[in-house]
């Protein structure tokens, strides 16, 4: 039998669908890959004789004709999705041994759509981090390679690179500033952030509930699909889940792209960008025309002050979610003089020191004196993005940009300086404080030999056009590259 | 970088990790400053923006919050919330003495 392993999830559903080999196989298969794989360091838990039970269950369903949109389907879970009696971490210490009583939407979904777990992905501490690099349970290595070790991206880091080396099908992700499409981008995958209120946030680890939003990571814009599907749609647990059908998604990837207005907005083109990114950006404009796309020139001249205003966002509110963690009722608790000395220990021990930067940031500018000129201001430039982007729609029903400013870089090169370390996310975040749905997709390889990747940005529950849009960019694309198994 | 117009110094990291529950060590808190400041002193950009009569965005898509009946949905889980608790004695939660 060929690796089971170089399957999409597309081509694995309809393998197991006619019989050419079964989950327990296929599932196996890629517990040996994970195994294989351990120095990538992508998994935080494994969890492969469940997976195995779930298999086998599987094959057993679908005996009886029962077949789910995900069934028998070996996948990855983000440690920051609570899963039922299996350890969830957020990649933190102030969890503890944390084994949730209780499933996440997303992940319940899949799971009733058949998915096989193999385990819960790396990230960085509670998704704080573009580079995987915050993680308390090491940092996770890209499996491309340029004579040194280079970071995956973060936070979804574990997702992407597990994804990236055939070791899971598919991944759940979370993006919060780019969490899904940067990580994407680094390592030749795809990542679709949907609209804010696609999926539920309900049981997954909040860190800036505003902006956090699920999506998968996957092999090709299809199977991107695929997993969207199953994990996205309305509950009532969640107050900002929207009551909105899912698209016709699946089969969107593959519709013609013919007379659609492409955007390309002049301000993400910025200081110290590679000129392989901007030529490879101007090779996607090409690609667009070619299948039938007009391209038109936009302009959303608030782009710079995004990253600013999600610099205060995001850590006011997280500030706020994680007040939670005190070491009374859950996680780890370290034993202080009295009260007050027991919960600041639990939390200085805990918390790493990019979750402690962040709280702290956000505890300020959201302090007696400050809210308004840090917080209200904040939320107020986060609406004139909006408008940006609405003035866009008038002309344009996507837009096409590059997702990162930079490829892949080396572990620890950024890991002291934060400023530096937050552009890599000025081109993802605009989505995430619009709410609107954007997808990388895996466009060339730089002159080292590492992937980058292009977005496609689209109007708020208009996922339609984006996998539209996004599949004809994979077909111009044509990228079959695959990083070289060293690890094996 | 030039010291932000409403930076911090050592006695405002004191105070705000205090708000945070976070226990600093007096040798950190001049460098936690310094830290601090770079990032609010990037912030500052934003006061070149426009908002005057500009609404603050509080939701990404405009919705109504739903509201649900007042019932009870879910309970009964002593066994299950307690589960994960670091200590724990008699179906209840052991915490340190806060009132002395």
């Amino acid at each position: 039998m060929s690796d089971l392993t170089n399957l999409t999830l597309e081509s694995a559903l309809t393998g197991m669908a006619s019989g050419d080999f079964s989950s327990e196989e296929i599932t196996r298969a890629h517990i040996d890959a994970c195994m294989e794989a351990a120095d990538l360091n992508a998994f935080i838990t494994t969890t492969f004789e469940q997976a195995m039970d779930m298999a086998k269950a599987s094959d057993a369903r679908r005996a009886k004709g029962e077949v789910g949109k995900l069934e028998g389907a070996p996948l990855g879970v983000k440690d920051l999705f609570c899963t039922e009696g299996v350890k969830t971490t957020a990649a933190s210490q102030i969890l503890g041994d944390f084994k949730p009583p209780y499933e996440s939407t997303v992940s319940a979904n899949m799971k009733a759509d058949g998915m096989v777990m193999l385990g819960k992905l790396n990230l960085d501490e509670f998704a704080m981090g573009s580079s995987n690099e915050t993680s308390s349970y090491g940092n996770v290595v890209n499996p491309w390679k340029n004579g040194e070790e280079l970071v995956p991206g973060g936070s979804s880091g574990g997702s992407a690179a597990a994804v990236a080396a055939d070791i899971c099908l598919g991944a759940t992700a979370t993006d919060t500033g780019g969490s899904i499409r940067q990580p994407a981008s680094f390592t030749g995958t795809v990542g679709i952030k949907p609209t804010y209120g696609r999926c539920s946030r309900w049981g997954i680890v909040a860190f800036a509930s505003s902006l956090d939003q699920a999506g998968p990571i996957a092999k090709t814009v299809k199977d991107s699909a695929i997993l969207l599907d199953s994990m996205a749609g309305y509950d009532p647990k969640d107050s900002t889940s929207l009551n909105v059908d899912n698209g016709d998604w699946v089969n969107s990837c593959g519709k013609s792209i013919k007379g659609l207005r492409i955007g390309i907005p002049k301000e993400y083109t910025v200081d110290g960008m590679p000129t392989e990114i901007q030529s490879l950006w101007d090779q996607g404009i090409e690609w667009m025309k070619d299948a039938g796309a007009e391209i038109v020139p936009v302009s959303l001249p608030h782009t710079k002050y995004a990253l600013p205003a999600y610099y205060i966002v995001a850590p006011a509110e997280a500030s706020s979610n994680l007040a939670r963690y005190d070491g009374m009722r859950y996680g780890a608790r370290v034993d202080g003089e009295n009260l007050n000395d027991t919960y600041e220990r639990t939390r200085a021990a805990g918390f790493g020191p990019e979750v402690q930067r962040r709280i702290m940031i956000g505890t300020y500018v959201l302090s007696a004196g400050y809210y308004d000129a840090y917080y209200l201001r904040a939320q107020k430039v986060r609406t004139r993005i909006s408008e940006d982007f609405k003035n866009a729609w008038e002309n344009c029903d996507a837009l096409l940009t590059p997702t990162c400013p930079s490829a892949p870089f080396a572990i620890g090169r950024k890991l002291n300086d934060p400023i530096t370390m937050y552009l890599n996310d000025i081109f993802t975040v605009t989505a995430n404080l619009a709410g609107l749905p954007g997808i990388s997709v895996p466009a060339a390889l730089d002159q080292d030999g590492l992937p980058l990747g292009l977005q496609i940005i689209g109007k708020a529950l208009d996922e339609d056009t984006v996998f539209a849009a996004a599949g004809a960019l994979e077909k111009a694309a044509n990228f079959t590259a695959k990083p070289k198994k060293w690890w094996v | 970088m030039s010291a932000p117009e409403n930076g911090v110094n050592a006695e405002t990291v004191r105070k705000i990790a205090r708000l945070s529950r976070l226990h600093v060590a007096e040798g950190r808190l001049v460098p936690l400053a310094d830290e601090l400041n770079g990032i609010l002193g990037w912030i500052e950009q934003l006061n070149e923006v426009d908002v005057d009569g500009v609404e603050p965005m509080t939701s990404a898509v405009d919705v109504s919050a739903p509201l649900r009946a007042d019932q009870i949905t879910d309970g009964g889980k002593r066994d299950a919330v307690l589960a994960n608790a670091p200590k724990s004695d008699s179906g209840f939660y052991v915490v340190p003495r806060s009132v002395e």
